[in-house]
């Protein structure tokens, strides 16, 4: 893990672990199984979007699928796009959205392909009433690396379709996919922004709005007390005033450097949490606002993960169920706040109960919180070790392509077909999560140098 | 020269369609409704940029499967892209190869390659392209060539050489034909992120494909005679042509 290899090393979106590894860019469908086939293992990646290792392979080749990102088919009247698996869902809302379409689901960034949303079956604010991004994908091409080519769809080749929604790009390189988008007569989302104060006030306004489209709440993770888990809930429906469908600006902002540790401390995140919730005065606040900071206010400041500095973030995210046992996500959040280790992009929502087709699809009906923390030296660890404890103790389960951290044992029990699943696994191809979390003895990941 | 905005080529001849330059600016026309006539090597390759141009908004795209290095086969092919598009309004010139330095350093056969692509091959085709525009008085002729056709260095002079020839031929044709309506841009990028690049340690030097594809649809908009793109290219490279040879002789370039 020496920081002073001469090759472009591909990083996650936390930045930790880092982890050497040959990369070699697809640019054609027809460019996979490779010609010289390495000798190492593969593992296709797209953007580096998701945030541990499930787009890692130590020693490994990583198939930068960014390269394929052609459109190949779109019809105007049912919405369907068919589209190389590089393509990212930023580039199909920039051909979409003046077209008069939208995402049938999107996650918090833009920046994401669609193989790696296929790959970690995404879910986003309307998973309540849409399910996962792979309840939208109608098929794809799945190539393995003895060269043979599948379409999968629910109805063709089914268990394959299944087992690589989720699937953590472990089945097989996925060169093309096909999927329904929604329609939308304007760019903008009517937007409603209510502020609570604890969990039983955020489920109640959760039940209270399932026919709303977008649902979810930013949540203060570090305030105690009467503020303990304060928030703002946060709804959205496309607005159906038409208006004029452009395409979106580029960001301007950058942060070029990595920013020194002592930015992000307990200080300075309270006065964030305090100044957020604020921001809204009333309890109550409506307004029109554009889709870009409402599904993407970070995507406005590329490389914002650099504001962790060098030795990266961790990321958390669970679901855990809420009607039989309201204890987990209490204690979970108690977990957080007294570590004072939370950062301010707290983020919760009530799942529904829409299945996906994916056979390791994360979301379940329940409650899921998700948010990042930055590596301090012993106590992240700890802190994420005893969140996946109460995660498995109360019956949840946790995130791929969030973690760092789960042991073997958590993800077996959260993901008990995991065996079944790999038979699906392609033979030549693996990657550090699976590493990690099948072995018997798991690495833990030193920590990175830190200051 | 009238430096004002004109209404953009909407036929457009692409060849050597599916590198990577070639076809980020391709689908900047696409967007504006083009027609295109796309010829290149791989068949495969080349229907995956004709679906994507068609899907991006292309009003039509043709495609004509062939290896540009045997000149013979040029005219028969123009033939067929002038009928299928009406008139030419644009021809992209894109196909090239970087090619093996040392393997071209070791024998003539490897650089004779180089040569053939990255100049013969457009000495050909803009010899018959500019005869076809100079007759039909209207056109732009866009040929990519590159930053290092500007001096000759260690590291790469014969696919450097290549491209100076190149700069040079398209000079004396833009000479020649400028006045009858036709803009010959001789279209120099930096380093581009695309295949031929990749492997190659990537720094900030390092432009993507689309970046380079916006700085040529200007250059087309605006009817200039040569374009570096990124631009800061060409500041770069008035100080490495300005090194005295003395001096430019001992650097590692």
């Amino acid at each position: 893990m020496a920081r002073s290899s001469p090759r472009p090393r591909f990083e996650s979106w936390g930045r930790y672990p880092t982890l050497d590894a040959s990369l070699i860019p697809l640019s054609w469908t027809t460019d996979f199984p490779l010609h010289k086939a390495p000798a190492t293992r593969q593992l296709p990646v797209g953007a580096g979007r998701s945030y541990g290792d499930v787009c890692l392979l130590e020693n490994g080749t990583l198939l930068q699928t960014r390269g394929m990102d052609r459109l190949l088919a779109f019809d105007q009247e049912t919405g369907i796009l068919r589209c190389e698996a590089g393509t990212t869902l930023a580039e199909i809302l920039d051909f979409a959205v003046p077209r008069g379409y939208f995402l049938p689901v999107t996650p918090g960034t833009k920046y994401v392909t669609v193989g790696g949303a296929i790959a970690n079956d995404i879910h986003g604010k309307n998973h309540h009433i849409a399910g996962t991004f792979g309840r939208h994908v109608l098929g794809f091409e799945l190539v393995r690396s003895d060269g043979s080519r599948f379409l999968c769809s629910p109805t063709e080749n089914q268990p394959w379709f299944s087992a690589t929604i989720g699937g953590l790009g472990l089945t097989g390189l996925i060169t093309w996919a096909e999927v329904r988008l929604r329609p939308i007569v304007s760019r903008r989302i009517q937007y409603q922004g209510i502020k609570f104060n604890g969990i039983e006030e955020f489920v109640a306004l959760s039940k209270a709005n399932t026919h709303v489209e977008y649902t979810v709440a930013w949540i203060d993770c570090v305030s105690t007390g009467n503020n303990f888990a304060r928030g703002i809930f946060m709804l959205g429906d496309h607005s159906n005033t038409p208006e004029p469908l452009t395409s979106s600006k580029e960001p301007w902002l950058t942060l070029p450097i990595d920013l020194p540790p002592f930015i992000l401390n307990k200080a300075s995140i309270g006065i964030f949490n305090t100044l957020y919730y604020n921001k809204q005065l009333g309890k109550i606040k409506t307004g029109l606002v554009d889709y870009e900071p409402f599904f993407y206010p970070l995507d406005s400041v590329l490389h914002w993960n650099r504001m962790y500095g060098k030795s990266g973030l961790l990321q958390f995210q669970c679901v855990l169920p809420w009607e039989t046992d309201q204890m987990g996500i209490v204690k979970v959040l108690k977990a957080i706040t007294a570590s004072g280790l939370a950062s301010f992009l707290a983020v919760i929502k009530v799942f529904g109960d829409i299945a996906s087709p994916g056979m390791m699809s994360f979301p379940a009906p329940g409650i899921t919180l998700a948010l990042d923390f930055p590596i301090r030296p012993d106590v992240s660890l700890d802190l994420l070790d005893r969140l996946g404890r109460i995660t498995l103790e109360h019956g949840g389960r946790m995130y791929p392509a969030k973690d760092a951290t789960m042991t073997a044992a958590q993800f077996q029990a959260f993901y008990p077909q995991w065996q079944d699943f790999a038979k699906f696994i392609d033979p030549a191809f693996d990657s550090a999560f699976w590493q990690r979390v099948t072995s018997a003895t798991q690495p833990i990941y030193a920590e990175q140098t830190l200051f | 020269m009238a430096q004002a905005k004109r209404t953009i080529p909407g036929a457009v001849l692409a060849l050597g369609a599916t590198s990577a330059i070639a076809e980020a600016t391709l689908r900047l026309f696409a967007a504006r409704g083009a027609r295109f006539f796309l010829v290149a090597r791989n068949a495969d390759k080349l229907n995956a940029v004709a679906a994507d141009l068609r899907t991006r908004g292309a009003a039509s795209v043709a495609t004509y499967v062939m290896d540009l290095d045997d000149t013979a086969a040029h005219p028969a092919m123009l033939a067929t892209a002038a009928a299928n598009l009406g008139t030419i309004e644009l021809a992209l010139l894109a196909h090239g190869v970087l090619g093996d330095q040392a393997e071209a350093e070791a024998g003539y056969p490897a650089a004779e390659a180089i040569l053939g692509t990255n100049f013969l091959s457009p000495v050909s085709m803009v010899t018959w392209l500019a005869n076809y525009f100079e007759a039909s008085r209207q056109g732009t002729l866009a040929v990519i060539s590159s930053v290092a056709g500007d001096r000759g260095r260690k590291s790469n002079y014969v696919y450097g050489a290549s491209k100076g020839a190149l700069n040079v031929f398209l000079d004396g044709v833009r000479n020649r034909i400028d006045r009858s309506g036709v803009q010959v841009l001789t279209i120099k990028p930096g380093f581009v992120s695309t295949p031929m690049t990749a492997h190659l340690p990537q720094n900030a030097l390092f432009a993507h494909p689309s970046a380079v594809a916006r700085g040529i649809l200007k250059a087309i908009e605006t009817r200039k005679d040569v374009v570096y793109v990124p631009a800061f290219w060409a500041l770069i490279m008035l100080i490495i042509r300005a090194v005295p040879g003395r001096i430019f002789k001992k650097l590692n370039l």
